[in-house]
């Protein structure tokens, strides 16, 4: 067998405090179409910048058709024959499809780029593919799928021997996902190696030929599409087995508490009702862009809803705003701490007390005296681990930042708790910490949703489960003791 | 003590730029006025017996009035006095010729420059009675108190209009429209006087009314700038570039391209009295307006609201900011700002024209960011400002004094803004920490 198009070998890389990727091989052959599979943060995206150049792995070699090449830089990764796809297009709206395609390579003769020459090898290019798009056609105008094309087109430009789609279909119509289809096939007759990244599962028994299957930054086995059925894959993606890594649970939900009914933004939600009982953790699951977030946000006011309404302990809220929210002791957890959570350039008490500032002042005048004795009162409750309450939010790790966040919210003594990926980016100890907060919260009677992405997490702590897929809600599981990770993905998947 | 300097640390900038121009401008100085008559009188106590007549010489003007009016206070009950003379060579040589014929003169008492006169020497009638003059003495020219009180005066409505700016800059805005608000708020004011308040003979209060009424244009035109930005998401650059131009048209239009001075004298309190003592009713509003910003920024909830938004919007609103409503509000202050200087300034110049403050937007802009505010918004101090706004006027002061042409200035200043920042953003990265280096040396 001849040596194959790309072999990456014991790629390592880590960023401050996250080992992303340890040692993964990775083979792709000629004419093949590989899947890349995994949960979210299992390494996909990373081990695919590796290959682009985009970034440097701290150990591993690349080989190209047997030969070890150093990737230092995307152009490298081009020169190496290298297209990828990323979900968001690199393209320039404002330039036409031919422009794009030439964008920094721009076909000349005597010094003067060649308008005729370019347009001509556009054509054939999108020949090749097999998709007829006009190069003079701007790229904004174009359908994403006609973008897509666009894109391809120009990996070819350069010589591409190997093109990664990364979820590639995620914004598509099913009609537009069949010609994509068409093209990939189109391709591997060319002899192109295609690395596929997805997380329909039913995409990827129709497409590929093998499947390659990360878990925590490590490859977790190889096989061939026809040897495989999709429990199979299922297991070997979320595979892990759960040990202790979850405090004990005793609480029994009571009335409820908040209930949501037929909200709806857009395609991001559609139709999303549900109740969350006193002393409940509901845990919302489902992939990256499941409707999740986007459904916490309405909750919060942090969005404008298009229908649905939100009523707590009985009494119908009108949430237009967060300040309505918080009025109404609801606090949000942000998924995103850094860009949403916390003002990072300010001091731990700043950031506690924003908003709380109603009660720490009067007439106007923040008392920073009470701020400093409700702050101490938490910083030792929640064990947050800092020099000073002056310190600046940015300079804590990720647990302690999460615990200042939790006592914002915990000083307005919130009735209503939405955790939006509570530990993520979070060390293992702190993780426990939080949970164990988590329960006590419920324990207090309080309605908890829980947003997480970490299936184990999900069973360790909630009560229910409801699982979203492109906006709605396909499905609850509420017999804990006999949910499983297989049972979640499927409803997840779809 | 080291959060001090890590929010001030301009103030050593500041200070290294006043003992530049001390040195640089150390000069004989020879004291005039009521300080010269003190000196002077003293001396004479000093070194002469009673029984001599003294004949007192000066020029005309208030400043040789206070100088003789002073000696002789110092003088009254201890020595005789004769006569004190004002005027030209001329006139002072007919009168003292005439009291030759009266009687003997024992001493003349002059004023530096008086003392330099030539008739004292070549007069063989004059040469033989002692001259005295105050003693000169050494200082630097830019450490003159009237120096420094020209210095307060000149950076005032720059000031003034920094507070706002500084507000705007902490919440990650910008406002370029304050130099032609000024102009705006300078035209409203006296063409309201003129055309309503009855001219120059305009009352007080018919002032005050026309004055509030110019603030409140400024102020509305910075709260329209403000809906802008927060109703439809139009950068402040570019709504406030264009409500520059409309400000600016709207003074040309107001005034029809000319001056306006027919105010009453009363107008010019603001911009020329002085109620405590020596220092400009101007530069007593500046301070106490630094005060009170002061305190708002650190001390009120207000603050608070305004660095949380600059210092990440989206983690502001979801914390319950009114994030539209205090982003409103600090542009409605900016307007109210510009247009207080531009009272500031028709006050000083005792007129309104459309042609006043234009380019101060980028001096006040120089002024926040040398006054260590981020751009990028979330961060900077209302004194920190104070110091930019200083540390600009010394620059330019300074370089009066040492004959820097204007032209030059320019650049100079130029290149101290990029500094400033170059400065701060060291600062920020690490790589230089003026607290940290004060902090271990006094450890």
């Amino acid at each position: 067998m001849a040596a194959p198009l790309l072999s990456m070998q014991g790629i390592t890389k880590s960023f401050p405090g996250v080992k992303a990727l340890r040692s993964v091989d990775l083979a792709l052959h000629a004419g093949e179409v590989l899947a890349l599979v995994g949960e979210n943060g299992a390494g996909k995206s990373t081990l695919i910048k590796v290959l682009g150049g985009a970034h440097l792995p701290d150990q591993g070699t690349l080989a190209f058709d047997g030969e070890v090449r150093q990737i230092n830089s995307p152009v490298d990764g081009r020169n190496a024959g290298v297209g990828i796809i990323y979900q968001e297009f690199n393209l320039v709206p404002q330039l036409t499809a031919r422009e794009n395609i030439f964008l920094g390579q721009e076909k000349t003769r005597f010094g003067c780029f060649s308008r005729q020459r370019e347009h001509d090898a556009a054509l054939a290019l999108f020949k090749r593919v097999g998709v007829a798009v006009d190069p003079e056609a701007l790229c904004g105008d174009l359908s994403v799928a006609q973008q897509q094309v666009v894109e391809i087109a120009k990996a070819l430009s350069v010589e591409a021997k190997i093109i990664v789609m990364d979820e590639p279909s995620a914004t598509l119509t099913p009609q537009e996902v069949e010609r994509l289809f068409a093209v990939m096939r189109e391709l591997k007759s060319q002899g192109i190696g295609i690395i596929y990244v997805s997380h329909r599962l039913e995409e990827i028994f129709e497409i590929c030929d093998r499947v390659s299957v990360m878990r925590d930054g490590t490859g977790v086995g190889e096989a061939t599409i026809a040897d495989i059925n999709r429990e199979q894959l299922i297991e070997m993606m979320v595979g892990r087995k759960l040990d202790k890594e979850f405090p004990p649970r005793a609480t029994q939900p009571g009335k409820e508490r908040l209930v949501v009914e037929g909200l709806n933004r857009g395609t991001a939600v559609r139709d999303v009702s549900f109740s969350v009982r006193e002393g409940e953790i509901l845990a919302l699951a489902g992939l990256v862009g499941a409707g999740r977030t986007e459904t916490a946000r309405l909750i919060f006011g942090a969005d404008k809803r298009d229908s649905g309404t939100i009523a707590l302990d009985g009494r119908i809220l009108d949430i237009q705003h967060p300040r309505q929210a918080i009025a109404n002791e609801i606090g949000l957890l942000t998924e995103d701490r850094k860009a949403q959570g916390l003002i990072l350039g300010q001091s731990l008490r700043e950031n506690f007390a924003l908003p709380n500032l109603d009660a720490f002042s009067r007439f106007g005048f923040v008392a920073e005296g009470n701020e400093k004795v409700a702050f101490g009162g938490f910083v030792e409750s929640l064990r947050i681990k800092t020099p000073s309450q002056e310190q600046l939010a940015g300079n804590l790790s990720g647990g302690n930042q999460q615990k200042v966040v939790l006592a914002k919210w915990l000083q307005r003594n919130c009735d209503v708790i939405i955790f939006d990926e509570p530990t993520r980016g979070i060390d293992v100890g702190a993780k426990y910490e939080i949970y164990v907060l988590m329960n006590e919260l419920a324990a207090q009677g309080k309605a908890i949703i829980m947003i997480s992405s970490e299936l184990p997490e999900i069973l360790g702590m909630a009560d229910r489960i409801l699982v979203m897929h492109e906006g709605r809600v396909t499905g609850e599981i509420s017999d804990m003791p006999n949910a499983t990770q297989q049972m979640i993905m499927e409803l997840a998947v779809q | 003590m080291k959060r001090f300097f890590a929010d001030y640390g301009m103030i050593f900038a500041l200070l290294v730029l006043g003992v530049l121009f001390s040195w640089l401008t150390w000069d004989e100085q020879h004291p005039t006025g009521a300080s010269g008559g003190r000196q002077l009188g003293k001396m004479i106590v000093k070194q002469t017996t009673q029984q001599q007549r003294i004949v007192v010489l000066a020029r005309d003007g208030a400043e040789d009035r206070a100088f003789t009016e002073e000696l002789a206070a110092q003088l009254a009950g201890k020595r005789e006095i004769v006569a004190i003379i004002h005027g030209s060579p001329q006139d002072a040589r007919k009168r003292i010729d005439r009291m030759l014929t009266e009687g003997s003169v024992d001493l003349l008492a002059c004023t530096p420059a008086v003392s330099t006169w030539p008739m004292l020497s070549s007069l063989p009638q004059l040469s033989e009675i002692p001259v005295l003059s105050p003693e000169p003495y050494h200082w630097p020219n830019f450490l003159k108190a009237d120096n420094l009180l020209n210095v307060a005066n000149q950076i005032v409505v720059i000031a003034v209009l920094a507070i706002g700016m500084t507000l705007v800059i902490i919440t990650a805005g910008i406002d370029l429209s304050v130099g032609s608000l000024l102009a705006l708020a300078a035209v409203a004011s006296t063409w309201l006087i003129r055309d309503a308040a009855g001219g120059e003979a305009a009352g007080t209060l018919g002032v005050v009314l026309c004055c509030l009424a110019a603030i409140a244009l400024a102020a509305a035109v910075g709260l329209f700038s403000g809906a802008m930005v927060t109703g439809f998401n139009i950068p402040p650059f570019i709504v406030t570039l264009a409500m520059m131009l409309v400000a600016s048209g709207l003074a040309y239009t107001m005034a029809g391209g000319q001056s306006i001075y027919q105010v009453p004298d009363s107008f010019a309190w603001l911009g020329r009295g002085t109620a405590l003592g020596s220092i400009p009713n101007s530069v007593v509003l500046m301070i106490l307006l630094y005060i009170i910003a002061h305190v708002m920024m650190s001390k009120t909830v207000l603050g608070r609201y305004i660095y949380a938004i600059g210092g990440n919007l989206e983690a502001a609103r979801l914390s319950g900011v009114p994030v539209k409503r205090v982003i409103l509000l600090v542009y409605l202050l900016n307007g109210a700002l510009a247009g207080l200087g531009g009272i500031i300034t028709a006050s000083q110049l005792k007129s309104g024209a459309p042609t006043y403050g234009i380019m101060y937007e980028l001096y006040v802009i120089a002024a926040v960011v040398v006054g260590g505010t981020s751009l990028m918004g979330g961060q900077g101090k209302i004194f920190g400002t104070l110091i930019g706004a200083f540390i600009i006027a010394v620059i330019q002061n300074g370089m009066n004094l040492t004959g820097v042409g204007s032209y030059m200035q320019k650049v100079v200043l130029g290149f101290v803004i990029l500094a400033a920042v170059l400065l701060d953003t060291l600062k920020r990265r690490g790589t230089l920490n003026l607290g940290k280096l004060f902090a271990s040396k006094t450890a």
